[in-house]
């Protein structure tokens, strides 16, 4: 044990010694999901970031990188150990890649109390953006709630007064009506908790009709957003009563599913195929002619986190083990982001326009969004306030 | 009244496509003693399969033929080869056997479909709305499915009561290896059971899909529903999986549209909405709590066990 331990130490120090070339890669940890429920997510996320790394030859910013990518079919037990390993036998000290809030909230406080730092390219749940927010921790695509927000506040804009709400009874669902709410002045017409997974809506819908309210706004992710497009639609509602939600329900491979049922439908999202910027035309371009179908927004994000830690890393020189450094050099979010205008707030969560979209017809027959309106500029989140960073 | 009536249907549409995936599941329980978990596979393999040949042909009656048949033949490779030996082994070792298979399968889809869900629409001839009671409309293809499901619950009936395959089936159920012992080719037997009930997956598959997200491990979730709806039915009994989707269906739907109005009486609003749908979707897991305290066999189980 002890011959290890010195063995370890003689290494460690052999190893300081040596000149910082950038010989070395930078490792990179990448815990995704990529089979299962909710994968195509996760493999958007992973093409975008690896689309930034090909671009730049294997390298972020000038300084080579290896991404060591591994999937945690969604589960919260296999991401802490695949984070785990990561850090004890790679020694991978950058990480990125997790999809969902509650895997996020289990694995990353784990990565960030071994000194590794993580970039989230989507999940930003309130905790990690509030109180337990931590100098490792960024998230380059939003908090949870800001989406949800941005639609509270533009249906206001639109008049709608009576609004019937829709979420998956679990805490992100819970989250999403509560960020609407934060917004949106009107009176409720009914707060309807549907169960996680749900594939059949009928029940629901009947009420909802009954109910006659003159909007209805709905989180409803993944799979379960199709299957309440499609019964909506075939119910006879969509002509009726206005549909609004945030962009999770409205991503390139849930349109194709949905098909005309999504049609015409107004969504809140951060970023657009059609954001009028050379970084982002450059992005939909080169996703379209490197993986053959249009990128979504978890795309647009795993390829934001990979810049977001190339201008950090050429800031360095490829040197992460000073920390203060590091952090500071992804604080300042010194790139182009597909996003056009991109800062940090003081809690290292983005300061950034929300658009409304809506999906229309492509020429080549396909659906996608284009924007049409902007819900808000330079948005905060609700959490920042929450966060003693800079007191640390 | 009229929000009551159309409720009502909803149950009864949940339920009728409950029974087909039910009848499928508690047959090859109820006969070769079986627990088959990946019946939610054969469920997506059937969607899947209706999904691509729809956007080839675009003949909605071919895909859905060919999602019971691509179901069917699953099934059947399912049973020669995975299932054969596990048939003289313990449940234990079938359901590890089974949840691999759903493992198998949802990879096998996302290789050969990719990751992002298939398109399927309701078909134009289908896609009206029909007006059942003056001024309430409802779509006419839930009603299709009502009307298939019926069928195929009273074919079903007349198979296993009036024929003489039903006769085996019947015997088989009762006692395998009496059934063995008189001389019937069990072999044949089962593999046929087990490939009816993949076709009827394949089936409520297929016509799932213009209502559901056809996605990868899209047969999980309404697979527990149906090990439900087997429970309380009574396993290996063709009536009690009736029965039970049909009570399951109503329970589940009823109970998503009234018990938030409900407890709204009793407690402040966002409390009884929050309360209320997640007691909605424990119901019908209370319902089966319920009939196993009163019945522990389910409500119509089969004979002879």
């Amino acid at each position: 044990m002890i011959r290890n331990i010195l063995t370890g130490t003689v290494l460690a120090l052999a190893l300081t010694a040596l000149p910082a070339a950038a010989s070395e890669p930078v490792k990179v940890g990448m815990i995704t999901t990529l089979s299962g429920g909710g994968s195509s997510l996760g493999i958007d996320v992973r093409d975008g970031f690896m689309l930034a790394v090909e671009q730049g030859d294997g390298a972020l910013g000038g300084v080579p990188v290896e991404v060591l990518i591994e999937d945690d079919g969604r589960d919260v037990g296999r991401s802490i150990q695949i984070a785990q390993r990561m850090m004890q036998r790679e020694e991978v000290e950058i990480f990125t890649g997790i999809i969902w809030s509650n895997l996020a909230l289990a694995a990353v406080p784990r990565i960030l109390r071994q000194d590794a730092l993580y970039i989230s390219p989507n999940a930003g749940p309130a905790e990690l953006a509030g109180e337990q927010c931590h100098p490792g921790y960024f998230n380059v695509a939003w908090q949870n709630d800001n989406l949800h927000e941005a639609m509270g506040q533009f249906v206001n804009d639109e008049g709608h007064d009576d609004v019937y709400l829709v979420a998956p009874n679990y805490p992100a669902g819970r989250d999403a009506l509560a960020g609407f709410k934060r917004f949106y002045e009107g009176n409720v017409a009914g707060e309807v908790y549907t169960s996680l997974g749900q594939q059949d809506y009928a029940s629901e819908l009947a009420t909802l009709r009954d109910a006659d309210p003159d909007a209805v706004f709905f989180f409803l992710p993944g799979g379960m957003g199709i299957n309440f497009l499609k019964q909506y639609d075939q119910a006879g509602l969509k002509g009726d009563i206005p549909l609004y939600g945030p962009a999770f329900s409205f991503d390139e491979g849930i349109l194709s599913a949905a098909g005309d049922a999504a049609l015409g439908v107004r969504n809140s999202s951060q970023w657009s195929p059609d954001l009028d910027n050379a970084a982002n035309r450059d992005f939909v371009e080169a996703f379209q002619d490197r993986y053959e179908r249009r990128p979504s927004l978890y795309a647009s994000q795993g390829y934001d986190a990979a810049r977001l830690l190339g201008s950090a890393l050429s800031k360095v020189a490829g040197e992460i083990d000073d920390r203060d450094a590091l952090y500071d050099a992804l604080r300042e979010a010194d790139f182009d982001s597909v996003r056009g205008d991109f800062r940090f707030n003081s809690n290292q969560h983005p300061i950034q326009d929300i658009y409304v979209r809506e999906v229309f017809r492509t020429e080549d027959g396909t659906l996608s969004n284009r924007i049409v309106d902007r819900a808000f500029s330079d948005h905060e989140d609700a959490y920042a306030g929450d966060c003693r960073l800079a007191s640390d | 009244m009229l929000l009551f009536l159309e409720q009502l249907l909803n149950g009864l549409q949940l339920g009728v496509m409950l029974f087909l995936l039910a009848a499928g599941l508690t047959l090859i329980f109820g006969i070769m003693g079986l627990i088959n978990l990946a019946h939610g596979s054969l469920y997506m393999v059937g969607a899947f399969s209706c999904a691509s040949v729809l956007a080839s042909t675009g003949s909605f009656l071919l895909a859905v033929a060919a999602g019971v048949a691509a179901a069917g033949l699953a099934g059947l490779v399912i049973e020669s080869a995975i299932m054969r030996p596990l048939y003289a082994r313990g449940h234990l070792d079938q359901v590890l056997a089974t949840f691999g298979l759903i493992l198998f399968f949802n990879e096998l889809v996302r290789i050969v479909w990719g990751p992002r869900p298939l398109f399927i629409d309701v078909p134009d001839w289908l896609a009206a709305s029909v007006e059942i009671f003056p001024g309430a409309g409802y779509p006419l293809y839930r009603l299709v499915i009502i009307g298939i499901g019926l069928a195929i619950a009273l074919g079903m009936w007349w198979l296993v009561q009036r024929t003489r395959l039903g006769m085996l089936l019947r015997a088989g159920a009762a006692d395998r290896e009496m059934v063995a012992a008189l001389g019937v080719d069990t072999r044949l037997l089962y593999a046929g059971v087990f490939m009816l009930g993949a076709m009827l997956a394949g089936l409520a598959g297929a016509l799932a899909g213009p209502l559901f997200a056809v996605e990868v491990g899209m047969g999980e979730h309404i697979l527990i529903q149906t090990f439900v709806v087997i429970v309380i039915g009574g396993i290996g009994s063709i009536r009690g999986a009736l029965l039970g989707a049909l009570l399951v269906g109503m329970v589940d739907t009823l109970g998503r549209a009234y018990l938030p109005t409900v407890l709204r009486l009793i407690a402040e609003p966002a409390t009884a909405d929050g309360v209320g749908s997640a007691l909605a979707s424990m119901l019908i897991y209370l319902l089966m709590v319920v009939v196993l305290v009163w019945r522990p066999r389910g409500l119509l189980p089969a004979h002879g066990h």
